[in-house]
């Protein structure tokens, strides 16, 4: 991957880069400085500075406030989703791959279309279908549907990866006599798992931090979400920033350390489907 | 290999589940919202027949009015914000710069955060009292950015652009390292200069890249929903109310859930427009011909 593209300095990248740099690095900075400053200095020291009497206080104010259970809300819709989703999708995807006759085509069809419907177009009929079915303001009502919106790409980049399987790996296994399912546990999925990682990975951050199901399929603090919370805590902490900018720090350390860790599943997974 | 040979492989049936999953919660609500542009319905009662009613109040709504001027206006201003800067940098990391790789790891952080996180950060950050601009000492930088309604679009603009630039950058990059060097050697070779290599080497060669990315964000910007809502919640006024965020008020506010999903179809029917372009230029339609061929 790391061509040689061009090697002169180019004036005009490197100096909106790191223009650039500024931008992104101000904002996270000034959030750690402030969810570190105690409430009594926030009205009073420079916002910028350095606080002098760093504290974890606000993150203790965060924490006393049912933080830990909207994480787990968040860990199991976030976790059911991914899962639910890869296993569905790469079924799916190994029939429009692999499949019989032209019904797989027409799922991938399907699929392509389901791309561009915004969340926002479904959600009145979606909020009607999880009331109809006794679903709202459960954990449930945020999975199916999150499922659902995150199939599409799944399928998209499964498919572009099980497309490059060589056919003969198949034919010889059920030459051996496996069948279908045998080889969909033995060959598809193992030989999937990078992009199985890339796309979990990126349909896990999507999920993590999705905001319009949650604002509208649920309701009390029972089955609260992050993203749902750091709005709520808007509300409760009103003049109470560094606790705000706290949860919001405590919000995204997950993401962060998904990012560390799996950071080239995750790019590549973002670019698979759109870069070429 | 031809259909009639080809009788082996996974059954129709292993694709079910997806199906499914897919077909009732996304698909049947696109019927769903075309069915309810018809009814009135106030999101608990009876669902009730209205014919065109909803069309002419979504059509003499003055927040509507303005929210389709207003998507508009914020696709049209949010493109020309984020296509240069995503290109300028996803060209520039893609070089053999030593620090490319730091600097192209700390770009992507914006993309970790949740709109409602970044929302927050900015409304904090942008506080006329105790935001950033007090601290730098410039009287212009602490002004009411989020009061005043024809800042508080420009600042919309910024912070979508904060969070979605990243994305673009990424894609840009993948592109432009698909570039042989040997073109650029070439070129060089010819005493091309980095300007001239820019407008007729790298521009024309990520022709479909700038149309991949640029279909995304346009379609994006339909979809601008979370960051706005909780940045300025569709205020001062609304001067920030674009079509999601009219469409989740006038239903799940104002109860009007027929005049919403008239809202909706109109989100919809953009969105599979582009995206019908998207497929057409970007080769979905290329990967569909090779899969006959397989």
């Amino acid at each position: 991957m790391s061509r040689v593209v061009r090697n002169r300095p180019n004036v005009a990248g490197a100096l909106a880069g790191w223009i650039w740099l500024a931008v992104i690095i101000g904002p996270i900075y000034y959030i750690l400085v402030t969810s570190l400053r105690p409430q009594a200095d926030y009205f009073g020291e420079s916002p910028l500075s350095w606080p002098s009497h760093p504290t974890l206080a606000a993150y203790g104010r965060v924490l006393d406030n049912g933080f830990a259970g909207f994480f787990l809300n968040s860990v199991t819709v976030t976790a059911a989703t991914v899962a639910l989703t890869l296993a569905v999708s790469i079924m799916a995807a190994y029939v429009i791959t692999h499949g019989r006759g032209r019904f797989g085509r027409e799922v991938f069809r399907l699929a392509l279309l389901g791309i561009a419907i915004p969340i926002q177009a479904a959600i009145i009929p979606v909020y009607y279908l999880i009331v109809q079915l006794g679903l709202y303001d459960s954990l449930a009502a945020l999975i199916l549907p999150s499922v659902a919106f995150a199939i599409p790409i799944t399928l998209l980049i499964l498919t572009n990866f099980l497309r490059d399987v060589p056919r003969s790996l198949f034919e010889s296994m059920r030459l051996d006599g496996a069948g279908e399912w045998t080889i969909l546990l033995r060959l598809v999925l193992p030989m999937s798992r990078p992009a199985l990682a890339a796309v979990g990975v990126y349909n896990a951050l999507q999920v993590w931090n999705g905001f319009l199901f949650p604002l509208v399929l649920t309701q009390s603090a029972d089955t609260r979400v992050l993203p749902l919370s750091l709005w709520s805590f808007k509300g409760e902490f009103a003049i109470d920033v560094p606790a705000v900018l706290a949860a919001v720090v405590l919000s995204v350390l997950p993401m962060l350390a998904a990012y560390v860790l799996t950071r080239r599943q995750l790019v590549s997974g973002m670019t698979a489907g759109f870069g070429r | 290999m031809t259909r009639a040979v080809r009788a082996t492989g996974p059954s129709g049936w292993f694709a079910a589940p997806a199906v499914l999953l897919f077909g009732v919660f996304a698909i049947v609500p696109l019927f769903g919202v075309a069915a309810l542009s018809f009814a009135h319905w106030d999101g608990l009662g009876p669902i009730s027949w209205a014919g065109l009613d909803n069309y002419r109040a979504a059509a003499a709504d003055p927040d509507t009015r303005t929210a389709v001027w207003l998507t508009a206006k914020l696709t049209v201003v949010s493109v020309l914000f984020q296509a240069p800067v995503s290109l300028l940098l996803g060209v520039f990391l893609a070089g053999r710069q030593r620090y490319r790789a730091v600097l192209g790891a700390l770009f992507f952080l914006p993309l970790l955060f949740s709109s409602a996180a970044v929302a927050l950060t900015f409304v904090a950050l942008l506080d006329p009292n105790f935001g950033a601009g007090t601290a730098l000492g410039i009287p212009a930088l602490s002004r009411d950015w989020l009061g005043d309604p024809q800042l508080a679009f420009y600042v919309v603009v910024f912070v979508i652009g904060w969070s979605f630039i990243p994305f673009h950058t990424l894609i840009y990059q993948a592109g432009a390292r698909q570039i042989p060097a040997e073109i650029y050697e070439a070129s060089r070779m010819d005493g091309a200069g980095a300007v001239a290599q820019f407008f007729r080497i790298t521009l024309p060669l990520l022709k479909y890249t700038i149309v991949t990315s640029t279909t995304l964000m346009t379609v994006g910007s339909l979809t601008y929903f979370d960051l706005i809502f909780v940045l300025t919640g569709g205020g001062p006024g609304n001067a920030t109310r674009v079509l999601p965020l009219d469409m989740y008020l006038t239903g799940f506010r104002s109860y009007e859930m027929g005049q919403a999903s008239v809202i909706a179809l109109v989100l919809v029917v953009v969105g599979l427009v582009i995206a019908l372009g998207l497929n057409r230029i970007t080769g979905a339609s290329r990967m569909e011909s090779e899969m006959e061929g397989s």
